[in-house]
């Protein structure tokens, strides 16, 4: 059906002269961007000087611009056949679809139409139809459109419409030029003046002079010394006179030509036989390049003189297209984006297609790091999170060795986020990506990967960490397939010895959500539990904070502060934050007497009160009635956003 | 032998013609001989009796020279045709890319043309060759005689071309059929390249 383009058409093999110049300058510029100059280009020349070549060049030069370009080449022959066959089999709409498809549609010798009406009013409607949707046609014949007889008015119009152009014979120079190159690309080698010799005869159709070339090539073979311009000319019958030739000085003329006859085919045969390794090349570049494989190495070879063995270069190539199908396969599962790559498609390339892949395993979308603004220097060490701290060092120190998992159980705030992450933090440091994220941040990530199909590529990212740390395990309770997923992946981590960390506010026996397989093998591990901070952690991690905001310590805010009911670090940080903020809001310097006014809901006390108020609970009578904690009271908002970041903090 | 060595660049092929004692093997050769520019051949080596029968062997190398980047070279040779030279035969006929046998048209020589014919069988069976598997043309020469004499092309056939390979009908003397059997027998030989049976 549809013919692959012949990987020897190319405009590098076009040569380019006088004659042909216009054409080959509208092929190259509808090739460079088909579909917006030129739409149709209509290429006539008389047979035998380069129109299929040209039509081809187009063919090639456009997928190497843009390999993802439907390019379809076919004969008007086969584009009849096409739709005779279509028609046949009830596919008539299939048919038209097909070339509806097609970016740069090239047809060759539309001569033909002459006289098929129906061929002529389907070719009509293409052409409408691929220049409306800014596809490109080029045609070809061996005449131009209105010396087609019996074309269809409307056709002539429109191919007129486009560029319609012709490829004359070439000139002297042209000739001699394509002759050279011919010779070169055979690599036979002449006498001065030789190719010039043909290139003057009268000869203006390129196959014809090729074929003249084939005919001095083996003229030249069955003699040792080189061919002479002048038996170049006795031997097309120009030349006269006697002429010097060495070959036949010698002998009788029957018995130059009975030998010369037997070498002839002889040369021929073998040529034929030894040069097989061009026709398996040849076979391999067009199936290879049909497939959508850049086939560079295997036209590279076709340059050689000699390749002895073609199918360990044709296997070669095989197996390395084999290693971009598997490697495409694998980037593909990981981004569906990478399925149509063309880093996929160079077999001569195969290291650019794994470093492809290398970048997709890495992931556009790494798995999720712990917060660097959280780190193990920071944490404020007391007697009630000692335990936690010792097994956090000790795991960073010696990753999935000692205790693993190691689970932190703590009430809210207690600073087991905080912990987990610089403990993410330290395991980064001593290197790989670390996956540190809460339960419902795994959820939310398995139900979008679920939706987009990429759950392989989404346990890929996890499982390529080096550590695994997992923060409010028992969110995660409430999940089915949340759980088979941490079982699995907590199988993997553990097989392979690599440290995982989770943390629940929620004792593990409590959780009867969460299925046994998961609760046991986080027991199986080390389970500190982080108590709620004791006033001297609170007093030390007030007065730090106090420290880092007003630069100088505060003794007497901290320790009032401190003494405040705070069940959480993160209280205790509430406390200092409320104020800081009156403090800054009134612009005057934070004090104990001001905390106490804030907190306590106390009247402004003088700068220095005489009698230290005592020590509140928190807990005052309000007027209306009812107890309530002014601590926990919203008094004022001053706006939205604001009330965002307290809730949020 | 190898047919085509790709590192030595080198195409050789060696022909032998068979045939039973006086059908024309020789003339063959020396009729090639005579064709042949002096710069393409070499000399001829005939081993013969005093009554021009070949005692040992003709060998006739001839160099094609370059032919698609490879020297090309043709051996020659024919087998002395009498029974009793059969270990020489068995000799010359190691490593033959191709067979030429050239039988005798005249109807008085059929039987020798048939055992000849199953020596060859024989001696390349011991050589662990089957015929089939190797190139073979008939040439059935002295068709110049009077007719009443020989057996025409297709009674030849008929008689020893059981499998249908290319014949030829040869006058050796005269030249008549000499390289259009040289001619045949070396384009299987080559074609057989594409088989890649035999090449280095």
């Amino acid at each position: 059906m549809t013919v692959t383009l012949n990987p020897l058409y190319r405009f590098e093999t076009f040569v380019v002269g006088a004659a042909n110049r216009l054409a080959v300058t509208a092929a190259k510029a509808v090739a460079e961007s088909p579909g917006t100059v030129y739409n149709p280009l209509f290429v006539y020349a008389r047979p035998g000087l380069g129109k299929t070549h040209l039509l081809m060049g187009i063919g090639h030069a456009a997928r190497a611009i843009n390999p993802r370009l439907v390019v379809e080449y076919l004969t008007l022959d086969e584009f009849i056949e096409a739709f005779h066959a279509a028609i046949a089999a009830g596919h008539g709409a299939a048919y038209r679809q097909r070339f509806l498809d097609v970016d740069l549609l090239l047809v060759d010798d539309v001569q033909f139409l002459t006289h098929r009406r129906e061929m002529q009013a389907e070719l009509l409607r293409l052409t409408d139809a691929l220049q409306a949707a800014n596809r490109q046609i080029v045609l070809t014949s061996d005449r131009p459109p209105a010396e087609i007889e019996a074309l269809d008015d409307r056709l002539i119009r429109r191919f007129a419409g486009g560029l319609v152009i012709d490829v004359a014979a070439p000139d002297y120079e042209t000739r001699v030029a394509i002759l050279r190159r011919k010779a070169d690309e055979r690599r036979a080698v002449f006498a001065d003046g030789v190719l010039d010799a043909v290139a003057a005869l009268e000869i203006d159709n390129v196959r014809e002079l090729l074929g003249a070339l084939n005919r001095v090539i083996a003229s030249q073979s069955v003699q040792d010394a080189p061919l002479t311009p002048a038996q170049v000319k006795q031997l097309f019958g120009t030349g006269s006179g006697p002429v010097d030739e060495p070959a036949a000085r010698d002998q009788e003329p029957a018995t130059l030509d009975e030998f010369g006859d037997f070498l002839s085919e002889i040369a021929a045969t073998v040529s034929q036989q030894v040069d097989t390794w061009r026709t398996k090349v040849g076979a391999a570049i067009l199936r290879w390049e049909g497939e959508g494989f850049r086939t560079n190495r295997l036209e590279e070879l076709l340059e050689r003189e000699l390749v002895t063995d073609p199918e360990s270069a044709i296997a070669r190539f095989e197996a390395d297209v084999a290693r971009l199908r598997a490697l495409q396969a694998e980037a593909a599962e990981l981004t569906p984006d990478l399925a149509g790559s063309a880093a996929f498609r160079d077999p001569g390339d195969v290291a650019a297609a794994e470093a492809a892949l290398q970048r997709a395993r890495e992931g556009t979308h790494p798995p999720p790091a712990p917060s660097p603004l959280w780190k193990m220097e920071d944490l404020v060490e007391s007697g009630a999170n000692r335990m936690a701290l010792e097994a956090a060092r000790s795991i960073t120190l010696a990753p999935g060795v000692r205790y693993n998992p190691l689970v932190l159980v703590g009430a809210g705030g207690v600073g087991k986020t905080h912990l987990l992450h610089a403990i993410g933090n330290a395991l980064s440091a001593a290197g790989g990506p670390v996956a540190c994220l809460s339960a419902p941040e795994f959820t939310s990530e398995l139900i979008e990967a679920i939706d987009r199909d990429a759950v392989k590529a989404w346990r890929a990212r996890y499982r390529r960490a080096s550590a695994f740390l997992l923060d409010d395990v028992h969110l995660a309770a409430e999940t089915d397939r949340t759980q088979d997923e941490l079982f699995v992946l907590f199988n993997a981590f553990a097989e392979s010895g690599r440290q995982m960390v989770f943390t629940s506010a929620v004792p593990l026996a409590s959780l009867d959500r969460l299925e046994a397989r998961l609760r046991t093998r986080l027991e199986g591990g080390l389970v500190v539990a982080l108590p709620a901070p004791d006033s001297d952690i609170r007093e030390r991690v007030i007065a730090r904070d106090l420290v880092a905001r007003l630069g100088a310590p505060d003794p007497a805010l901290a320790t009032y502060l401190a003494s405040r009911p705070a069940d959480s670090v993160r209280a205790a940080q509430g406390l200092v934050q409320r104020v800081l903020a009156t403090a800054e809001e009134r612009e005057i310097p934070p004090s104990a007497a001001l905390a106490r006014e804030v907190l306590e809901g106390l009247a402004p006390v003088a700068p220095a009160p005489a009698k230290r108020a005592p020590r509140s609970s928190g807990i005052v009578a309000p007027t209306a009635g009812g107890a309530r904690s002014r601590e926990k009271m919203i008094w004022e908002w001053p706006d939205v956003g604001d009330r965002i970041v307290e809730e949020w903090r | 032998m190898s047919l085509v060595n790709f590192t030595a660049r080198e195409i050789t092929c060696k022909i032998v013609y068979y045939g039973p004692g006086r059908s024309g093997k020789t003339t063959n050769l020396q009729y090639v001989y005579g064709r042949v520019p002096e710069e393409r051949r070499g000399r001829m080596v005939s081993l013969a009796t005093q009554t021009d029968r070949t005692l040992f062997f003709d060998f006739l190398p001839l160099e094609l020279g370059t032919i698609s980047g490879f020297t090309t070279k043709f051996q020659l040779y024919t087998v002395p045709g009498q029974s009793y030279y059969n270990a020489t035969r068995k000799l010359v006929l190691q490593g033959a890319d191709g067979v030429v046998f050239v039988a005798d048209s005249q109807a008085r020589r059929f039987d020798d043309n048939l055992e000849s014919l199953q020596n060859l069988q024989d001696n390349l069976l011991a050589q662990g060759v089957d015929i089939r598997q190797l190139p073979v043309v008939f040439q059935y020469n002295k068709q110049d005689l009077p007719h009443d004499l020989i057996l025409s092309h297709e009674e030849m056939d008929d008689a020893l071309n059981f499998r249908a390979v290319q014949s030829f009908a040869a006058d050796a003397l005269r030249g008549g059929g000499v390289f259009e059997t040289l001619r045949g027998i070396s384009e299987i030989v080559l074609k057989r390249l594409a088989a890649g049976s035999q090449v280095a």
